[in-house]
């Protein structure tokens, strides 16, 4: 700590290649934060992902119905503590292309394999009494304006009512926030009992079903017992955790992660090289300047640490100011598309894997420029000097 | 004239004594290829996705939906739908019989190669005529399935993507097993992605009654679409959307391809004002290693101009450079990379190569002299602007 006057000094001996290095720096650390952001946001799917929920599906395609017997069924199976049906039902509002979540469900059953939910009780009330009532997430409501009392119109991509009618109509009852700071709200709940009455294809069925373990229940063996339980029947089942089954849906996308890693390994690349040249530069035109410090006793190692420090901060000022304002970016952006792309938001994690790239970047890219200076003998320096 | 001649002699100057700088300029090339490569990958991703959604769609195939149905998966005919189709005009008739096709599109969890995970695999129930109605599709490998069996045709992206699509090799789904008897090709369009079935073995399969998603048809000529549309409009029994095939792929193609772009463009932005910097401290070191020399120049009688504008053309240049050397990677690296990802539209896999085209490499070129000129533009200002006398006495 006592060099860092002679470290900051001699890091703006050269003002402006110094600035547009640390700008290089912050334009990369800019980029890793929000990509890391969003890359992430591609790998968990955004879903609320608790291990201690299982989903049940069928065992061909997710798009391939379950019959709702199997709630009771799956209800029975010992280690089961709550279990709830949902849906897909594809609708959207006004604009086709932008299709959120809405899930035919039962409110009590909904709140018990979900209890970071939370809806104030007259709000939950009013919805249980109302058979056209539905429930909307904070997102949805900030996204759409709705409020309490509103009847919003959303369209079915895929279920008609029985007159062939395609536009349902719901009335808000309540909005609901979660206790999860990784979860999300952006989707909305409505009655099964009334989907299954009104809609073309008949009763009798659900998308999949979503159940909560009891405490100290075995994900592994619920999931077999159910699936065993469905087994060579017209309808067999496929039991994943929550986590997995969303991870399975990111895979799809094809391997989001590895373009991030490519760009962020060519970013980092170039990274190295700018700053590893502006260091270089900078031991170069300083050779004298070192030999003099020899001279008056400094050891070759505490030359070696002034140079790394140097390049170590450089990384630091830039790499602070990048992540900070890829920080701000990835607010805007998750707030922007937070309805279709959720869970765009900077983690604690990202943030350490920074400042060890920061270090790590600043030690690589000043290694060479600091070992050569440590290995200046006086008389040559001074001599070339 | 001279002031031409003046430029070109100082722009060779700086070009011979280049290898002087050799590594800051080789950072800033480097950083300008690192910008182009990114733009070039990501971009050719977006391209090369509507290119394959584009080739499957044809201006002679028309595609019956229902009603307001975003794709084939969401929608529905039922079989007397379909038989009112099949008597409408406009549509193409071999003999008596109408060259068309009925579907039913749904999907089947089938691992893939590259992540050994499940992915959703479209499964589409056509009938005979279904090589008819498409363009360039056709059988490559074994033969075309029997008609009440269970047997698959599949396609060339499909099988390239997914285990056990081998010809000849069996397949379950559920407790339903189909045995592989041909590959079909469709020129890289998105059918490839498909595995194909006898409509009817599939509606058994999956239970779907008599009742169909889709209804392909050959199109008679030019208007024949507008006939159509007009007949099914009319008719109040029906209640379906025709598009010709190309109108149909090029709206599924939009989100996917719109995303791609959503973030490859702003991406590539940033990345291009990091390259900027590195490409700005390049020719600031450039000038200020040149500064005896630039001065004598000017003492010599070149004017400003000719120190500016070729500074300028120097670091235009290492950007151009940077910029072909990052256009050679992306296209030798990733043209022609099959992936496949799930598409919003029809919820399941599209199989395709990544397209480093022309167009993509001249965009990037164009954006590597945009950041040359941006770069040497400060820099050149300064040295035009450097005082003669000060710079000899540092000599």
């Amino acid at each position: 700590m006592k060099y860092f006057g002679l470290v900051w000094r001699s890091l703006w001996r050269k003002r402006i290649r110094t600035s547009l290095t640390i700008l290089s720096v912050v334009v990369a650390f800019l980029l890793f934060t929000l990509l890391s952001a969003i890359g992430q946001a591609f790998n968990t799917g955004g879903a609320m992902t608790g291990a201690q929920r299982l989903v049940v599906i069928d065992k061909i395609t997710i798009i391939n119905p379950l019959p709702i017997s199997y709630l009771q069924r799956i209800a029975a199976v010992p280690g089961v503590e709550a279990v709830v049906q949902l849906s897909w039902f594809g609708g959207f509002y006004q604009d086709p292309n932008q299709q959120f979540f809405q899930g035919p469900t039962d409110p009590d059953a909904y709140l018990d394999v979900y209890p970071e939910i939370e809806i104030p009780d007259e709000q939950l009330d009013a919805w249980r009494n109302n058979r056209v009532g539905a429930v909307i997430g904070r997102q949805i409501s900030n996204q759409y304006g709705w409020e309490i009392g509103d009847r919003v119109p959303i369209n079915s991509t895929i279920y008609a009512q029985r007159d062939g009618n395609r536009t349902w109509e719901f009335d808000i009852e309540g909005i609901f926030d979660t206790t999860d700071p990784k979860g999300v709200t952006n989707f909305m709940l409505f009655h099964h009992d009334y989907f299954a009455e009104a809609n073309a294809f008949g009763d009798g069925f659900a998308g999949w079903y979503t159940l909560r373990l009891a405490e100290g229940a075995d994900a592994v063996e619920v999931a077999n017992v159910i699936d065993t339980q469905f087994a060579n029947s017209p309808n067999e089942t496929e039991t994943s955790t929550e986590a997995a089954f969303a991870a399975s849906f990111a895979k799809q996308l094809g391997n989001i992660g590895l373009m991030v890693q490519l760009i962020l390994g060519a970013v980092f690349f170039t990274l190295l090289l700018v700053t590893g040249n502006t260091m270089s530069q900078s031991v170069r035109e300083r050779i004298s300047e070192l030999a003099v410090l020899k001279t008056l006793g400094f050891k070759d190692g505490t030359v070696l640490g002034v140079v790394l420090a140097e390049s170590i901060l450089v990384m630091l000022m830039g790499g602070l100011l990048g992540v900070l304002l890829g920080w701000l970016l990835t607010v805007v952006i998750g707030a922007a598309i937070g309805v279709f792309l959720p869970g765009v938001v900077v983690t604690v994690n990202i943030l350490i894997l920074a400042v060890l790239f920061m270090v790590g970047a600043g030690i690589l890219a000043g290694l060479f420029p600091a070992l050569s200076a440590r290995r200046l003998t006086i008389v040559e320096a001074l001599a070339r000097g | 004239m001279r002031a031409i001649q003046q430029i070109l002699a100082v722009t060779w100057l700086n070009i011979l004594n280049l290898p002087r700088r050799v590594a800051s300029s080789t950072v800033a090339v480097i950083g300008v290829a690192a910008v182009v490569l990114v733009f070039a990958a990501v971009l050719s991703m977006a391209k090369g996705f509507e290119r394959t959604m584009l080739l499957a769609g044809s201006d002679d195939t028309a595609i019956v939906v229902r009603a307001g149905a975003t794709s084939e998966l969401t929608s529905g005919l039922a079989n007397d739908d379909v038989l009112i189709v099949n008597t409408a005009p406009g549509i193409l008739k071999d003999g008596d019989a109408p060259v068309m096709s009925a579907e039913l599109f749904v999907i089947v969890d089938v691992k893939k190669k590259s992540t050994n995970t499940e992915a959703n695999l479209p499964f589409r129930g056509v009938q005979l005529r279904a090589f008819d109605v498409r363009d360039s599709t056709q059988l490559v490998e074994g033969r075309m399935f029997e008609e009440g069996r269970n047997e698959l045709v599949v396609g060339r992206g499909a099988q390239y993507e997914f285990q056990g699509l081998d010809l000849g090799a069996t397949i379950q789904f559920g407790r339903t097993e189909w045995s592989i008897v041909g590959v079909f090709d469709a020129g890289g369009g998105v059918a490839e992605s498909e595995i194909w079935t006898d409509a009817r073995v599939l509606q058994g399969a999956y239970r779907r009654g008599n009742s169909f998603q889709s209804v392909r048809a050959r199109l008679e000529g030019p208007n024949s679409l507008a006939v159509l549309d007009e007949y099914l409009e009319n008719d109040p029994r029906i209640d379906v959307d025709v598009f010709t095939e190309r109108e149909w792929y090029s709206s599924q193609a939009e989100g996917t391809a719109g995303f791609i772009r959503l973030l490859g463009y702003p991406i590539t932005f940033l990345m291009a004002i990091g390259a900027v910097f590195g490409a700005l401290n390049s020719m600031y070191s450039s000038v200020s290693t040149r500064g005896t020399e630039i001065a004598t120049l000017r003492a010599l009688g070149f004017g400003p101009i000719s120190v500016l504008i070729s500074t300028i053309i120097e670091s235009t240049l290492l950007a151009l450079v940077g910029g072909l050397i990052g256009g050679a990677i992306a296209y030798i690296a990733f043209n022609g990379y099959t992936v496949s990802t799930l598409t919003q539209a029809s919820f399941s896999q599209v199989v395709f190569d990544f397209a480093v085209t022309f167009d993509l490499l001249l965009d990037g070129i164009v954006t590597a002299l945009i950041i040359g000129l941006i770069g040497g533009l400060l820099p050149a200002i300064r040295a035009a602007r450097m005082p003669v006398a000060q710079a000899l006495r540092e000599l």
